[in-house]
């Protein structure tokens, strides 16, 4: 098993390594200079070349990309150009928004989509499996930030229940902070629930056909046994898959999410960042956002074989 | 074709997509109103007889708009599913039908564009061409690059063994003659499915970007600007964010539906996976 665990490690290292040369790419090459996208057309070539000077652009491409990447390894993504404050500070600030934001969703996403998913696939074609099927196909069509729009409708605007927008710190006051959390991470979690009451449903149906089912109720074991202690159990496998794929998509749908309920994560962030031509900012988000979807992929991974003792590793 | 509309699923995508692509025709030659004229004494209008959607912030008619936004998204949807399946192909078929080096080399550069998430990719590169609905096409159609390259190596991968084949090499074919004439018509189904799930994310994708204001720039229409722009005043008027979003989500699930149905169609085995 360790050989395997290093294998994928060591190819996963090398994904990270691809990335963040494309980042790099993407965001030194592609457009020409880029003091002249941070400044604009109007800067003069004194003022260019001192942010030239400072961005270290003066230095052959591969060595500019070494340091960049020597610094990213280490937490260190260089300094904002629009705050002058170190970009892992900035990070690890608005991580105190969008971790939580995450975590929220996919607690909504579990809570919600897995009893959803054994409801319908146990009472199989009946009327309410019907109706679970057609709402959850509605719900992967509803972009997150429609489903956001129409929850502050709701929630904030008619029956003004919570607020609708901005973040009270967890150190001012946590309740409220968790409050101001709820109603986006319900948006955030929208497509995710629906996606994963499909794939409960599905998997718990294909389970319940297997041999060692009809096994298990042969031996009399009672109806809530067979599903619970036996189906349900072996179908969750598909469903922790697809859970961790959904990390990444989770923190690219918290950019949107955050930007519709004003919220300062590191999505408003980034988005910002963009507007601003911040670009080393830019680099830094998109490094770090993409590391820790490459970080959950793997974990997922691994945990496969623990999960399933039938995978072998190879 | 009959058969076809025997699947629940692919009636209902049918009729949606028919009725998105049929608002899209229609709106080259007709709209109720000039969707960019501003009228600001009638702002903020009800839905009644002469707007049925009601009118926005700038008294602009809400139909006219979302009509002339069908164009937007379908265009976006057509181009970026272009791009992604045309290099997909590029990327995929020498990885699949060789394998080897070449498939080692464009498999782990494509996984690396794959470990990114579509949506991050394509404000990456947005961020960097610059916001504009030509660049938003562009990002979403290369984030889809990866999903079209898997699935065609995957598919030569396989039937690359074949008998079919070996009969083609036997005949003394050539290398492009079998990937092309042989090997491809037998992958379209697969590639078929999922060039429509794709158009419907598309639609989502590019909804998002014009939504953060890096997509379609005003004035011209766009379902995910228009909800943007009306959600500062929905305390005043609910209906410019209710139709733009009921837009997305019948032209999303249309293609969705549409996708599946094909795909319940084509290989009955596959049913409910996704």
């Amino acid at each position: 098993m360790w050989a395997y665990v290093v294998r994928r490690a060591l190819m996963y290292i090398i994904t990270l390594f691809l990335v963040s040369l494309i980042i790099f790419v993407v965001i030194r090459v592609m457009p020409g200079d880029p003091a002249q996208i941070i400044l604009g057309t109007e800067a003069t070539p004194a003022v260019l070349e001192r942010l030239r000077d400072k961005l270290g652009l003066n230095e052959p491409m591969i060595v500019q990309y070494l340091d960049w990447l020597e610094g990213a390894l280490t937490g260190n993504f260089g300094v904002s150009i629009n705050y002058d404050v170190p970009i892992s500070d900035l990070i690890a600030s608005r991580l105190l928004v969008t971790g939580p934001l995450t975590a929220l969703a996919i607690f909504f996403t579990i809570i919600l989509g897995i009893p959803l998913g054994i409801y319908a696939g146990v009472h199989r074609n009946s009327i309410r499996d019907y109706g679970i099927i057609v709402i959850s196909q509605l719900g992967i069509a509803m972009p997150a930030f429609w489903t956001g729009i129409l929850l502050i409708l709701l929630f904030s605007v008619r029956l003004r229940w919570f607020p609708a927008g901005g973040f009270t710190t967890w150190s001012e006051d946590p309740l409220a902070a968790l409050e101001s959390l709820l109603l986006p991470a319900l948006a955030l979690s929208g497509i995710r629930i629906a996606l994963i009451t499909r794939i409960m449903r599905s998997s718990l149906i294909d389970v319940l056909g297997e041999d060692y089912v009809r096994m298990a109720r042969s031996k009399g074991l009672t109806e809530r046994i067979v599903i619970y202690k036996h189906a349900v159990r072996n179908s969750l496998i598909s469903v922790i898959t697809v859970l961790g794929l959904q990390v990444g998509m989770l923190l690219a749908g918290a950019i949107i999410i955050e930007s519709v309920f004003y919220l300062p994560g590191m999505g408003r962030l980034l988005v910002l960042a963009i507007q601003q031509r911040d670009l080393p900012v830019v680099q830094g988000i998109v490094f770090f956002m993409a590391s820790v979807v490459i970080l959950v992929n793997f974990v997922v991974d691994i945990s496969y074989g623990i999960l399933d003792p039938r995978i072998g590793y190879e | 074709m009959i058969r076809c509309f025997k699947s629940r699923n692919f009636s209902i995508g049918f009729l949606l997509t028919g009725i998105v692509i049929l608002t899209t025709f229609l709106s080259f030659f007709y709209t109720p109103y000039d969707p960019n004229k501003m009228e600001i004494p009638a702002r903020l209008q009800k839905p009644d007889n002469d707007h049925w959607f009601g009118t926005d912030h700038y008294g602009r008619d809400i139909l006219s708009r979302v009509m002339k936004g069908a164009v937007n998204s379908i265009t976006v949807g057509l181009i970026a599913v272009g791009i992604g399946l045309s290099f997909g192909l590029l990327l995929g078929i020498p990885a699949g039908y060789y394998g080897g080096w070449a498939d080692e080399i464009i498999m782990r550069l494509i996984d690396a564009i794959y470990g990114f998430p579509a949506v991050l990719l394509a404000i990456l590169i947005t961020s960097i061409l610059g916001p504009g609905i030509k660049n938003s096409m562009i990002a979403i159609g290369i984030s889809y690059i990866p999903i079209f390259a898997r699935l065609t190596r995957g598919n030569f991968l396989s039937l690359r063994e074949r008998e079919f084949v070996s009969a083609a090499r036997a005949m003394g074919r050539g290398n492009l003659s079998i990937a092309w004439r042989h090997i491809l018509p037998n992958t379209l189904s697969v590639l078929i499915v999922q060039a429509t799930i794709c158009f419907a994310l598309a639609i989502l994708a590019e909804a998002g970007l014009s939504y953060l204001g890096l997509g379609t720039q005003p004035p011209d229409p766009s379902w995910g600007r228009m909800l943007k722009e009306a959600q500062t005043f929905m305390r005043l008027s609910p209906w410019p964010v209710i139709f733009p979003g009921l837009a997305i989500v019948i032209a999303t699930l249309g293609f969705n539906l549409l996708g599946d149905g094909v795909r319940d169609i084509l290989d009955p085995r596959m049913k409910f996976l996704r």
